[in-house]
């Protein structure tokens, strides 16, 4: 059953001749047909197009000039541009968008020769923990409909957990792949900022999004984080540094390799059965000559607070441009600046404005200091605790999101709890340091993710030791809904 | 009544002459059908991002070098924010703070009096320009984005201001467009809004110590405008305070028809742009060895070459300045210098009949067929007197047309001038017999009428005698 398959072995299977790159894209968007009215994943699919890139993706797998997953199709987050494909960042304020280019992930993805499956619902301008501040629909978690598949990339992470996507691109700001990864049971990973080209995503926080892959297995992950990876022109945070090798990735040892547990992050803030589960795996982990260590990181206890300032900031600019002038829907109000009001107040749902407003505070004159300035102060420092114990460890390991899959609704009231579910996933955008989260077993029947973050650069160690406790862990079931197809 | 003094602060627009915007390929050019030159990222389209233009760093950069200013060796671009539909991404990308700028805490020299005055400046920094909003002839309005990216460098003045009156606020202006253009860095076309000036004015009572409430000018798109707006501004605003009235905080605009200053928007309280770094863009980091580079490729100035040429050629003031008013005009010159040319004489050519056939041409002096050997040649003719002043006069239009050599066309034109004594002496003697009525007028006292002869000698000639040689020989032939 094709949609039971890792994109690896999908990519085998089609350079085997075994399947055809048709039968794969049809099978997923047989999935897609049946399953996401009751996940909705997915904002936009265009089928027919889907059928057309894989016929001619079919060529470049005869013609082996593809890249390592040649033929397996891919979902992308809706802030990732797509040319002549709406994106919309799951706002009002962007509907009927569609961009005139392609991001550079999407440029390298289609020479890679993967078929675009279609765009992914998320939490509005990925502002959000649980994909519900999306303008046009909620997505479901694949392991309990009733239940988020946290966010903001949950579209991505839910349609690659319920497999109507062998893999699929989000984008992480405070966790924004990892978090949802965890909670729907896949693998998500955020390289080192300036890994990926950001040239093409919708910016939300330009010093702390990054670009990553969803995947339900760390050699899935890998692949996708190689094929999208490297230096690109265009964007001048890219870093001078090669794809991500992957060559590497299943000679690591957990012998002797050394984690480092940062105590706050295992503290009251985290959900017993979630400590549990990590304990369990620790433990097995130990069995295997992995030694750990237990440290304080202070300042991460301060990461919550320290983004909630630095993001905002950033995105009340970033989003400034979104005034109805040059594309996107625009309400007039009388004047040029009624305009802006209307078109502002019209498209832009609550969250976001409420974002736009304390970053706005933040950046404002008399409170730049005490605000903006202090955070990236604390940024700053707490760049430099995680890099001091990484000199010792050759990872961070913590849990991913503190707790399991919320039921949708549940947390609205609550917006604390909501931005609290990042605090461990904060540090790495923090810092830029790659970091990913793998799935350790399941608490109250629901998936629990493990995280392993390292030094910046460090992407080939990372997903290497990754996929040693990946395969040393004992396997964590795909959800009911893939299960289904097995059984 | 007491006196009143000025405060004239300067902040100046230049765009930069690069080929491309400040932070996509898109051409930079003027005019031509709206938002051709546009492209996702000068658009701001959703998630484009700025790469810079290091052509335009190192043009700011060299322009600091030329105006003193020191350099901020680590540099950074913040964002300027505030709302309007010709700013496509909601924010300017700039660069704020007092010694983050590229360049800070310079000064520039203009002319006065017999020496110079140093004006301060306060900041060199790189920005990028808007696009334009524009009243559609159907109504509503339209944005024309096609400048909008284009590589701008602001130069503010010290404050507080050096600049006292509107003459050396104009001269100010001329100095530094000069600089630009020497340094390659703007076209300075002032009427294109290449070079914007904005000057800032207020007075107050000689001796008062807090500066008065300025106003600030807008749409002055000459060097006139801007001296007599200044000159406008302080004349308002003396006869306010005269009448024991205040002068508003405001911007004006320039009416250039009626010479005239009016109110444009009276500034309530500072906006807040909420700048902060822009994370898009990582920091400019330069070292000694580019500085020294960039520091080489500066030329010398206008204003020390001037003084240079007063000094050296004994040229006057006046006509040094029109000699380096344009760095390929004074190249010209010094190229023709060093071919030997006599400095005064070569200035004296340029600055007047090269000037006029240029100006009525439309060419520039290096497009001319005159090159600065021909120029040369046609001083040195004189010099040796192989031709007359008015010969050479007479035979440049030929050497600006073809480009032939003035020797050659004296030489087939036979227009040498004749300095050969007898040869002189006898068309003297003949002018002299053939008009014994007028050499009668002259030995009755009329020596008026000496310069018939000289005339008739000339004409005989076709003007090739020596008229210093006629004038002696005459003399003597009339007194034997």
């Amino acid at each position: 059953m094709i949609p039971l398959e890792s994109a690896a072995s999908l990519a085998r299977l089609l350079a085997d001749r075994k399947i055809s790159a048709a039968e794969v894209a049809d099978a997923y968007l047989g999935r897609i047909n049946e399953l996401d009215s009751k996940l909705g994943c997915f904002l936009a699919v265009d089928a027919d197009s889907v059928k057309a890139q894989a016929k001619a993706v079919q060529e470049k797998i005869d013609n082996k000039t593809g890249g390592p997953l040649a033929g397996v199709p891919i979902a992308l987050k809706d802030n990732i541009s797509t040319q002549g494909l709406e994106t919309t960042c799951a706002s009002k304020i962007l509907k009927g968008y569609v961009p005139p280019y392609d991001a550079t992930v999407v440029e390298r993805l289609k020479a890679a020769g993967m078929p675009i499956l279609g765009k992914t619902n998320m939490d509005e301008f990925a502002m959000g923990t649980s994909t519900e501040t999306s303008a046009f629909q909620k997505t479901t978690n694949p392991w309990d409909t009733e239940r988020s598949p946290g966010g903001s990339s949950g579209g991505s992470a839910a349609s690659v957990a319920g497999g109507l996507a062998p893999v699929s691109l989000g984008s992480d700001t405070g966790g924004s792949i990892r978090q949802p990864a965890s909670l729907c049971g896949v693998v998500g990973f955020k390289p080192t900022y300036g890994r990926v080209s950001r040239y093409g995503l919708v910016a939300f926080a330009s010093s702390l999004d990054q670009i990553g892959p969803f995947a339900r297995t760390v050699e899935d992950a890998a692949l996708l984080a190689a094929t999208i990876s490297g230096h690109d022109p265009m964007d001048g945070t890219s870093l001078p540094s090669k794809a991500i090798d992957v060559s590497g990735l299943k000679q690591g040892s957990l012998k002797g390799v050394k984690f480092a547990l940062p105590t706050e992050l295992f503290g009251d803030a985290i959900e017993d059965g979630v400590k549990e589960q990590l304990e369990a795996s620790i433990k097995l982990l130990e069995a295997e000559g992995v030694i750990f260590k237990r440290v304080s990181m202070p300042s991460v206890l301060y990461g919550v607070t320290t983004y909630y300032i630095i993001a905002p900031a950033e995105a009340s600019s970033n989003l400034a441009r979104f005034d109805g002038v040059r594309y996107g829907a625009l309400v007039e109000g009388g004047g040029h600046i009624e305009n802006f009001e209307k078109t502002r107040a019209h498209g832009f749902g609550r969250e976001v404005r409420t974002r736009i407003m304390i970053g706005t505070y933040a950046l404002s004159a008399g409170y730049y200091d005490a605000y903006y300035l202090r955070a990236t102060q604390v940024r700053t420092k707490m760049r430099m605790e995680v890099e001091a114990e990484l000199k010792d460890v050759d990872a961070v390991l913590c849990p991913t999101s503190p707790g399991v899959a919320f039921k949708i609704g549940e947390l609205l009231g609550d917006p604390l709890a909501l931005k609290m579910l990042d605090i461990c996933t904060i540090p790495a955008n923090m810092g830029g340091f790659p970091a990913i989260s793998v799935p350790c077993g399941l608490s109250q029947g629901l998936p629990v993710g493990l995280q392993i973050m390292g030094g910046t650069m460090a992407d080939e160690r990372v997903l290497q030791l990754a996929y040693a406790v990946e395969q040393a862990l004992p396997k964590t079931p795909a959800s009911p809904l893939l299960e289904g197809v097995a059984g | 009544m007491g006196k009143y003094v000025a405060s004239v602060g300067m902040e100046v627009h230049a765009e930069l002459s690069t080929h491309s915007k400040m932070f996509c390929r898109c051409p930079v050019a003027f005019g031509g059908e709206p938002n051709t030159r546009v492209c996702p990222i000068c658009l701001g389209l959703p998630g484009t991002l700025p790469v810079p233009n290091h052509a335009a760093i190192e043009m700011v950069m060299r322009t600091a070098l030329a105006l003193n200013c020191k350099i901020a060796m680590h540099s950074i671009f913040h964002r300027k924010n505030y709302f309007y539909p010709d700013l496509p991404k909601g924010y300017q990308v700039s660069q704020y703070g007092e010694t983050n700028p590229i360049g800070y805490h310079g000064y520039l020299e203009i002319p006065s009096g017999n020496g110079v005055k140093r004006i301060g400046i306060r900041r060199v920094h790189l920005e990028e320009d808007t696009g334009k909003l524009m009243h559609l002839p159907s109504g509503g309005s339209g944005v024309d984005y096609n400048r909008a990216g284009t590589p701008l460098m602001e130069i503010v003045t010290d404050f507080p201001p050096d600049i006292s009156n509107p003459d050396e606020a104009k001269e100010y202006l001329v100095q530094l467009r000069q600089i630009l253009l020497y340094l390659g860095v703007c076209d300075g076309k002032m009427e294109e809004g290449s070079l914007r000036c904005e000057p800032n004015i207020s007075i107050r009572l000689e001796g008062a110590e807090q500066l008065g409430v300025k106003t600030e000018l807008k749409n002055l798109n000459s060097f006139r405008s801007v001296q007599l707006g200044v000159e406008f501004e302080v004349a308002r605003q003396r006869e306010l305070l005269e009448k024991g009235e205040t002068v508003l905080q405001e911007t004006r605009g320039w009416n250039e028809a009626k010479e005239e200053s009016f109110p444009m928007r009276v500034k309530e309280a500072e906006n807040d742009y909420r700048y902060f770094p822009d994370p898009d863009l990582v920091p400019m980091c330069f070292d000694e060895e580019t500085l020294k580079e960039l520091r080489a490729t500066i030329p010398e100035l206008p204003l020390a070459k001037s003084q240079r040429y007063q000094k050296d050629f004994g040229l006057s003031a006046y006509d040094a300045g029109l000699l380096v008013g344009d760095r390929s005009w004074a190249e010209y010159f010094e190229e023709a210098v060093k071919l030997g040319g006599d400095p005064k004489a070569i200035c004296n050519w340029m600055n007047s009949d090269f000037a006029q056939f240029l100006n009525k041409s439309g060419q520039t002096a290096r497009e001319s067929k005159v090159t600065p050997k021909l120029l040369c040649e046609l001083t040195e003719l004189i010099a040796k007197g192989e031709i007359s002043g008015k010969i050479a006069k007479e035979i440049f239009p030929e050497v600006f047309e073809t480009g032939t050599s003035p020797a050659e066309i004296v030489k087939s034109k036979g227009l040498t001038q004749i300095s050969d004594d007898s040869e002189v002496r006898s068309i003297v003697k003949k002018v002299v017999e053939e008009n014994p009525a007028i050499l009668e007028k002259y030995r009755n006292g009329q020596t008026s009428v000496a310069g018939f002869f000289v005339g008739q000698v000339m004409k005989q000639t076709g003007g090739r005698a020596n008229p210093e040689l006629v004038q002696k020989l005459l003399t003597e032939v009339l007194n034997s």
